[in-house]
């Protein structure tokens, strides 16, 4: 196979190209006298030779990334349906918005009375998402779902201290997104892994045996990283209640359930929302990202600050309020990071909210569902499921989890070969060896932007690669062909680090 | 669809698979969807109600900065091609992005001074709790001796964060504006995980690193052995680099700080970045994503994700941190900056901040009822004392177009802090700009004071 | 090692751990894993022994290899201190892949209860328990 001219092209960073004097910026005048640079600065504080970043014109640093964004594949070209990722199309209405001078260059620390309608948009974008979630109060605060998680085992553990409780034990499933477990220990608690049953929810007996006055809390996603609806989520939460600990909802599923289910009915008493998910903030090839949390009654006390409040003066819906932000509060958790949180993904969030009400909302978890459920009656029918079966139930909720087991004993390919052979036909692969549980696991998660169309061409697609395996298994092992790298050693990089350019 | 699926109705999907009693039986409380236009104009509406520093002579800084961000910026990081993708799970499809991160970790390094950086964390103030960890994950010790004069927020977060991983935090005063050497040498003994400060420090002073990185570190002349040391961790302000000495050589061993400086909006607070670097010795203790030079099957160069057995999806409850999702795009956007400002633009444009911040301090603190809080050199922020109640001051300030920069107290809420006022002189305030603040300013004050005598 | 072995005269660890005792000297023992432990692991990049002088704890993990996307805790198959690392792996750590009951050993261990090695399989016990 020849090499398409993206191969072709020679890899140089940014470091490599320009020449010595040449720049893009030019500085402002220097309008004011001049000082001896020692009485400025004195030189024991100074940097003794200029940091080498780059020297480029404008046209070449355009150039350069322009050229460097056509190596990339994105949403905005193809389907990408990457499990537990929800990436459902980002409007472009939402980028003009967060652009707006208003939202874009307004001062974290602008007073207040300068910045109502900043605070009121976070107001109505916590009064939307409490309602969303079934629980009363939100913080804004965390930057990503991690960030969201972490908040939401520190307030559970400033919980039970406030109680004079000192419990050093939260359970997680073993089909748990590792940010769980990697919060629990930063949170200065211990893990302890809950079995999952044949139905592919939390083993209630294991549960049972492990629940006791130790555990903090439980930390669940529902449905959960096989595409499974725990039916027994009220059962779970009488368990976990009954012995005085919390039950903590990873909403990196919502998607499924928004206007249909909510986690506070089903128990949860703390949940984070992952905005760049369900929400649609476009994720930026890995964030910016933002994880509010809505909590219950009893965990209000210890939301991180600042908190925003709402005054009116006068009586009657129509009477003015008045927003701040609120710090003082005993019994906060205090701060998770700097100033109000990733405003500009609120306003996108918020902007989502508005464009599609109560009825829209429901109606994108009820069509990701049915194109999850509609790609998986597919893929049956074109014959994979033979070669990669549904790891869990019969029917899903907006993913589904496949095995690829059997592919690599009946047709000698890995479901990686099967992701790499995708990216040949112009898809974004599933994500794949997630959850750990099920054997060469493949996760798809379609989500309510794709048409039948595009399901259908998916489906035909994975057919097609199977049927090539089934007669040259190393086309798929040799894939992928047409990408502007091939197969990457990513053992090498391993084992000799080279993470920055030499100068 | 519903035919191939085998079910009459989308319903019956949720009804087979969802208890009766968790259905939500009636419409979510929220008003109903609008079209695009009337979206719009909604947010519109509420974007009025705000005053940016496009409204109003603004001297706001204490963690972000009104820096111009040149228009390649914003044209690069609205690309669908950078905009819309995930992580870079799948590297061959992914190589914009994972170059990007590879030449953002290479910029950081040469700025900072140091030999590994990762691709981005959230912000200043969660990086420099997560240097915290790095510490508390290396050398198990518990206690973090601070300065006063890292950023409140800073100071909040690890203080939250610290308390989950069971680590004391300890304040070391400022004296005359900068730590106290003194002070701060007691403090750090062998039970102490991580010693941390901030360059320039939250009042604007620049900081000896060099002296503070020093009196950190054990001292083989007495006898200490040599990893007793604790962790080295300074809150850096990249653009302040050009400049100032590089973190690196002057002995810290981690640095971190927030990124919105570097051609990033102020979007209210955030989305931004946290920047994280460190000595190579730390390299497997990094938090997040890393990119690393490879060679495709061809022989081609190329970038992947690397290390990524320190990371939450491998190491699970072991992992150096739990962060997935960071602040790839706002990375970028740095990344592009610094390609923009370029070698001796980062140089030129401190040299001008230094200047004009020098100009401002000056003519400020000759006003009457105002002066230095501090005589310390600084860069680009300065904190003055008022004779007079700074709300107030501000309140008469804003009235006349200017926002005079920050209330100290309400910010830090110590009392020594009464009467300060924290300004920042970004390249985008002029000469004219700091001639008028002092006008309106020097004004302000004076009728407080006359206001005040008056009572 | 393409093909799976091993070796008689060892003793195994369900964790996939082997110990081989000096014939010279039954108080000193040698520690790696097995060809199913590296097997499973895939190609070894890292891999982090503690310090000579550091105890161990049979049953209890005293070291961690990496693969690019795994990781895996080494554990103890009897007690002791450690005496020596193989300071190769540090460079090379695919000689636990290419050769591990050989250039790809880990530690050797000044054992504290020499009668441990009782509830130690041998070769045989060990395969059969893998095809269990």
């Amino acid at each position: 196979m020849s090499e398409t001219p993206l191969q072709h092209e020679p890899v140089l960073t940014v470091f490599q190209k320009g020449a010595e004097g040449r720049r893009a910026f030019q500085c402002p005048e220097r309008d004011v006298p001049e000082v001896d640079p020692e009485q400025l600065l004195p030189a024991r504080l100074r940097r003794s030779q200029p940091p080498r970043l780059p020297e480029l014109s404008e046209p070449e640093i355009v150039r350069h990334y322009v050229r460097l964004s056509k190596r990339n594949f994105d949403l905005d070209s193809g389907f990408y349906p990457l499990g537990s990722c929800t990436m459902k199309h980002n409007p472009r209405l939402h980028e003009r918005l967060a652009a707006l001078p208003g939202h874009a260059r307004l001062h974290p620390l602008q007073d207040a009375e300068h910045a109502q309608g900043a605070l009121e948009l976070m107001w109505n974008l916590e009064r939307a998402l409490a309602e969303i979630a079934g629980l009363p109060y939100v913080s804004l605060q965390p930057s990503a779902g991690s960030h969201g998680e972490l908040a939401g085992v520190l307030l559970t553990r400033a919980y039970h201290e406030d109680r004079g409780e000192h419990r050093h034990k939260v359970l997680t499933p073993d089909t748990a997104h590792g940010t769980n477990p990697a919060t629990v220990t930063m949170a200065g608690f211990e893990v302890v892994k809950l079995a999952t049953n044949t139905d592919g929810g939390v083993d209630l007996e294991d549960l049972r045996a492990k629940a006791d006055t130790d555990v903090a809390c439980l930390m669940l996603t529902n449905p959960n990283t096989l595409g499974v609806f725990d039916a027994n989520i009220q059962e779970i939460s009488h368990i976990v209640h009954d012995v005085g600990a919390t039950l903590y909802y990873d909403g990196a599923n919502l998607n499924a359930v928004m206007g249909l289910s909510r986690p506070g009915d089903m128990g949860f008493d703390i949940v984070h929302f992952n905005l760049h998910k369900s929400f649609t903030q476009p994720h930026g090839g890995g964030g910016p990202g933002s994880g509010p949390i809505a909590v219950s009654e009893r965990i209000e006390p210890y939301l991180p600050c600042p908190v925003i409040t709402r005054e009116t003066h006068g009586d009657g819906e129509a009477a003015p309020a008045r927003f701040a932000l609120e710090n003082d509060r005993p019994k906060s958790i205090g701060r998770l990071r700097g100033f109000q949180g990733n405003y500009g993904c609120f306003v996108r969030a918020y902007a989502y909210i508005c464009s599609l009400g109560a009825e829209g909302l429901k109606d994108a978890s009820e069509t990701a569902v049915l194109n999850a459920n509609y790609l998986l009656a597919l893929l049956k029918q074109e014959g994979v499921a033979e070669h990669l079966p549904l790891a869990y139930g019969e029917l899903c909720m907006h993913e589904f989890v496949l095995s690829g087991g059997p592919m690599k004993r009946e047709l000698q390919i890995k479901t990686l070969d099967l992701a790499k052979r995708l990216l040949d036909f112009g898809y974004h692969p599933p994500t794949v060896y997630f959850p750990l549980l099920v054997e060469e696991a493949l996760m798809v998660e379609p989500t309510e932007t794709e048409t039948k169309e595009t399901l259908d061409a998916f489906a035909k697609a994975i057919a097609e690669i199977l049927r090539e395996a089934a007669e040259d298994p190393q086309l798929a092992r040799n894939a992928p062909y047409t990408t502007p790298v091939r197969r990457l050693d990513e053992v090498g990089a391993a084992k000799r680090p080279v993470i920055r350019q030499a100068l | 669809m519903l035919e191939a699926i085998g079910v009459s109705s989308v319903a019956e999907i949720f009804e087979r698979q969802i208890p009766q009693a968790l259905r939500l039986k009636r419409p979510l409380e929220l008003p109903g969807g609008q079209s695009e236009q009337d979206v719009y104009a909604h947010l519109v509406a509420l974007a009025e109600r705000n005053t940016s520093t496009e409204d109003q002579l603004c001297f706001l800084g204490a963690g972000m900065y009104d820096h111009y961000v040149p228009a390649l910026v914003d044209m690069l990081c609205e690309r669908s091609e950078f905009l819309t993708p995930y992580t870079p799970y799948q590297p061959e499809i992914s190589q914009g992005g994972l170059q990007v991160m590879f030449e953002y970790q290479t910029a950081i390094c040469e700025l900072t001074g140091l030999e590994v950086s990762n691709a981005s964390v959230y912000d200043g103030p969660s990086a420099v709790a997560s240097a915290g960890y790095l510490a508390k994950l290396d050398n198990g010790r518990g206690r973090f001796v601070v300065s006063a004069g890292l950023h409140p927020h800073s100071l909040q977060t690890l203080r939250t964060y610290a308390h989950g991983y069971g680590v004391e935090v300890v304040e070391v005063p400022l004296r005359d504006g900068v730590t106290d050497i003194h002070a701060w040498g007691a403090a750090i003994d062998e039970q102490t995980s991580a010693a941390i400060f901030a360059q320039p420090n939250f009042y604007g002073a620049v900081e000896d690193a060099q002296a503070l990185a020093a009196a950190a570190k054990s001292d083989p002349a007495e006898g200490n052995a040599a990893d007793t040391s604790p962790v080295v961790i300074a809150q850096v302000d990249p653009l302040t680099l050009g400049v100032l000495a590089p973190p690196g050589q002057c002995g810290v061993d981690v640095a971190v700080g927030e990124g919105q400086s570097l051609g990033n909006r102020l979007d209210f607070g955030g989305p931004s970045f946290g920047f994280f670097a460190a000595r190579m010795e730390y390299l497997r203790r990094m938090p997040g994503r890393i990119a690393g030079e490879t060679v495709d099957v061809d022989g081609r160069r190329g970038f992947v994700l690397t290390l990524q057995t320190r990371e939450q999806h491998i190491r699970r409850e072991k992992a150096t941190s739990n962060i997935c999702t960071a602040q790839a795009l706002n990375a970028l956007a740095g990344m592009a900056y610094m390609a923009w400002l370029g070698r001796r633009g980062i140089v030129e444009l401190g040299e001008l901040m230094l200047a004009r911040t020098h100009y401002a301090r000056e003519r400020l603190a000759a006003l009457p009822g105002v002066e230095k809080l501090h005589d310390q050199p600084v860069m680009r922020e300065f904190a003055l004392r008022l004779d007079g109640d700074v709300d107030a001051i501000r309140r008469r300030c804003i009235a006349d177009g200017v926002n005079p920069g920050v209330d100290l107290q309400a910010l830090t809420a110590r009392e020594e802090d009464r009467g300060g006022l924290l300004l920042a002189i970004t390249e985008r305030r002029t000469r004219r700009d700091i001639d008028r603040l002092t006008e309106v300013l020097g004004a302000a004050v004076a009728a407080e004071r006359q206001a005040v005598a008056a009572l | 090692m393409a093909e799976a072995s091993y070796p008689d005269g060892l003793l195994y660890h369900p964790a996939h751990d082997w110990a081989r005792i000096d014939p010279a000297e039954t108080g000193l023992a040698t520690f790696g894993i097995t060809w199913y432990a590296q097997d499973s692991l895939g190609e070894v990049v890292f891999c982090e022994l503690p310090p000579p002088g550091t105890a161990v704890t049979a049953g209890e993990p005293y070291a961690e290899v990496e693969s690019v996307k795994a990781v895996s805790d080494v554990v103890a198959p009897l007690s002791g201190e450690i005496v020596e690392v193989n300071e190769s792996l540090a460079d090379a750590p695919q000689e636990i892949n290419e050769d591990p009951y050989g250039e790809g050993w880990l530690v050797k261990v000044r054992l504290s209860d020499p009668a441990e090695r009782e509830q130690l399989m041998d070769a045989a016990a060990y395969t059969s328990s893998l095809s269990g």
